[in-house]
């Protein structure tokens, strides 16, 4: 698996309510709706200007506050497929590999790149190489996700990997309905 | 080699022997946890194309995160939980107006000692005040957790604080968790199990107890953990025997014996740690050098001592959440407001953390000298803590509360500022309508 994209970098602590408001939580039930509000009380540009592909970079402690899973939803709607960080706190950590979102950590490539760098990351290599590196490009290696996290980012999430493991795969994906609509 | 806490209650949720740091278990929870957000999760859960819950003793359901319903949405939202509790049999479900998740499940004694509960919300670290696992997930994995009955989990490192001494007059056990953050940073305790020891900690009541795991969420911990005493044993025994005495009054012959089951083994359920466990790092406080301390916006480990920042001005005071909403909070409160009015620049709200919390209240007197002082009484529940309503500040306004999070906009909107504090300084605040030092308006 390889991803090449244009990155948007932040600080250290970006917390779920800067990356999807807690009022919006029992409002906004259709994840349709979610990417407009991503990063919403951190950076206004982010949902008008992402483009599907784009990378994430955070300093420390990525994610951090509450449980919402919205919060990894909402980048993974925006067509992000990678976060890059210092570290990230737990509870995200895991909702992004549920979602099929790549958490990735690496500090020297997040004190590396810049804002608006083209970056591929490369997951059989454990590889990041910032190809918009003026002279020749810089790589970082990172440690590879687990044999069991890379189970549920391949099967696309925890829920597809769980419907393959309860045999109910077969069975048609409920469309959600939701009950304010 | 000796083992923490969390490798020994992780050793026991996953059915194995022993476990130690790193290690991976598949655990099986005594307890789940949902709250509002249960609705949501049930969408996911139908996803899996399984019909029902496996264990649906196992799930506590509370509504809590905006309750009563601000807009129809919402309602729509407590209906759809109200219906799959209905549909999945769930037995320990808490309507509107009971209390938040967190304050609800130790009051119903729904988490013993030695237990492991996961729960969709972050501060279900909470539970290490009762030497309980407590830890949040996400909705998925609350699903899941529905559908099989386990989940994957990292057996953390485990980092010791050990607390000595007594806390002076006017200082809290939230006073001391804003110094651990403010010293440590929000990451101080990233990924870890963190466990409390000391004099200090068996001194401290039961509900100062609850604070300091719970704002454990707020260092970024797994869990945390305090070795439970007989003072926890005693509080849980008599609301297990509420309960066994409500359930022989309905005739519900297997909650009889599931509660009896656990009388029994209340004590000997409970888990230590050995004395040659192994830690990540340790740390030394003593609660006597302690003052009261604030965390300014817009992080919580941005905190200074009260001299450093009273006197800016506070349009917004605000008691509650599952930090600090419970009896003591606004026993405390009381002693600062009685006899005195709040600033007429200033308002002051209330959520108790349960009906119990308010009703004892009420019993009390404190009700009474809260709203004579000028002060609002919501519902028990999370209220504005989230942005959703009972108190949300108005662009450009100043908060001051006793809740967890002062994350930019976590009240509602990105252009206003939350202070947090103990309960005494947010009554202070009140009165003075600039942040106050009890020591000085109660003199």
């Amino acid at each position: 698996m390889q991803f090449t994209g244009r990155c948007w970098v932040y600080g250290d602590d970006v917390n779920t309510d800067v990356i999807f408001p807690g009022k919006y939580t029992y409002t906004l039930t259709d994840v349709n709706q979610f990417a407009a509000h991503a990063l919403e009380d951190l950076d206004p540009d982010f949902a008008k200007q992402v483009q599907p592909g784009d990378i994430i970079v955070g300093g420390k402690n990525f994610g951090c506050g509450s449980s919402r899973e919205q919060a990894a939803v909402c980048l993974k709607m925006c067509g992000v497929p990678v976060i890059i960080a210092k570290s990230f706190a737990r509870i995200f950590f895991r909702n992004c590999i549920n979602n099929g979102v790549l958490p990735i950590v690496c500090p020297q490539a997040v004190e590396a790149i810049r804002k608006g760098d083209v970056i591929t990351v490369d997951l059989a290599q454990s590889l990041i190489r910032v190809d918009s590196a003026p002279s020749d490009a810089e790589t970082f290696s990172f440690p590879p996700l687990s044999a069991s996290v890379m189970a549920i980012i391949e099967a696309g999430g925890l829920i597809p990997m769980l419907r393959r493991k309860l045999g109910t795969e077969h069975l048609p994906m409920p469309e959600i309905k939701f009950a304010a609509e | 080699m000796g083992k923490t806490f969390a490798e020994k209650a992780l050793a026991r949720a996953s059915g194995q022997p022993e476990t130690t740091a790193g290690q991976i278990v598949d655990a099986r929870p005594d307890r789940v946890l949902s709250h509002d957000n249960t609705a949501a999760i049930y969408r996911l859960f139908r996803q899996l194309g399984v019909e029902r819950v496996k264990h649906p003793e196992r799930l506590c359901i509370t509504l809590d995160h905006a309750v009563p319903a601000p807009t129809t949405q919402h309602a729509q939202n407590h209906a759809e939980v109200r219906r799959f509790v209905r549909e999945q049999g769930v037995r320990h479900f808490f309507e509107v107006g009971r209390g938040i998740c967190h304050q609800v499940l130790s009051e119903e004694a729904l988490v013993l000692p030695g237990m492991t509960i996961l729960g969709s919300d972050s501060h279900t670290t909470h539970f290490g005040w009762l030497g309980a696992f407590g830890a949040g997930i996400g909705r998925s994995e609350v699903a899941a957790l529905w559908a099989t009955g386990e989940l994957w989990l990292r057996v953390p490192e485990s980092m010791r604080v050990i607390v000595n001494g007594s806390l002076p007059p006017w200082v809290t056990a939230k006073d001391f968790c804003l110094k651990l953050i403010g010293d440590l940073g929000q990451d101080g305790g990233l990924y870890r199990s963190v466990e409390f020891h000391g004099d200090g900690i068996s001194r401290l009541s039961l509900e100062s107890r609850m604070v300091i795991p719970n704002m454990m969420a707020e260092f970024g911990a797994k869990n945390a953990y305090l070795p439970p005493d007989e003072a926890v044993f005693a509080y849980l025994e008599e609301r297990l025997q509420r309960r066994l005495r409500a359930a022989e009054a309905q005739q519900d012959a297997v909650e009889c014996a599931a509660i009896e089951s656990q009388l029994a083994t209340l004590r000997s359920n409970a888990l230590y740690p050995d004395a040659d466990a192994t830690y990540a790092v340790e740390y030394r406080y003593e609660l006597g050098a302690l003052e009261p301390m604030v965390a300014q916006p817009h992080r919580v480990d941005n905190v200074a001592p009260i001299s450093a920042v009273k006197g800016r001005p506070v349009q917004q005071a605000w008691l509650g959440t599952c930090t600090n909403g419970r009896l003591e909070d606004i026993a405390a409160a009381c002693d600062v407001l009685r006899g005195r009015r709040i600033a007429r620049t200033t308002r002051l709200l209330w959520n108790p953390a349960s009906s119990e919390v308010l009703q004892a209240a009420l019993r009390l007197g404190y009700v009474a000298t809260f709203l004579e002082a000028g002060g609002v009484i919501n519902a028990p529940g999370c209220g504005p803590c989230m942005g959703n309503h009972m108190g949300v500040p108005a662009v450009g306004e100043v908060t001051i509360s006793s809740a967890n999070r002062n994350f930019r906009g976590r009240m509602g909107t990105r252009e206003a500022e939350i202070y947090l504090a103990s309960p005494a300084v947010v009554a202070a605040s009140a009165v003075a309508g600039v942040i106050a030092d009890p020591r000085e308006i109660v003199g």
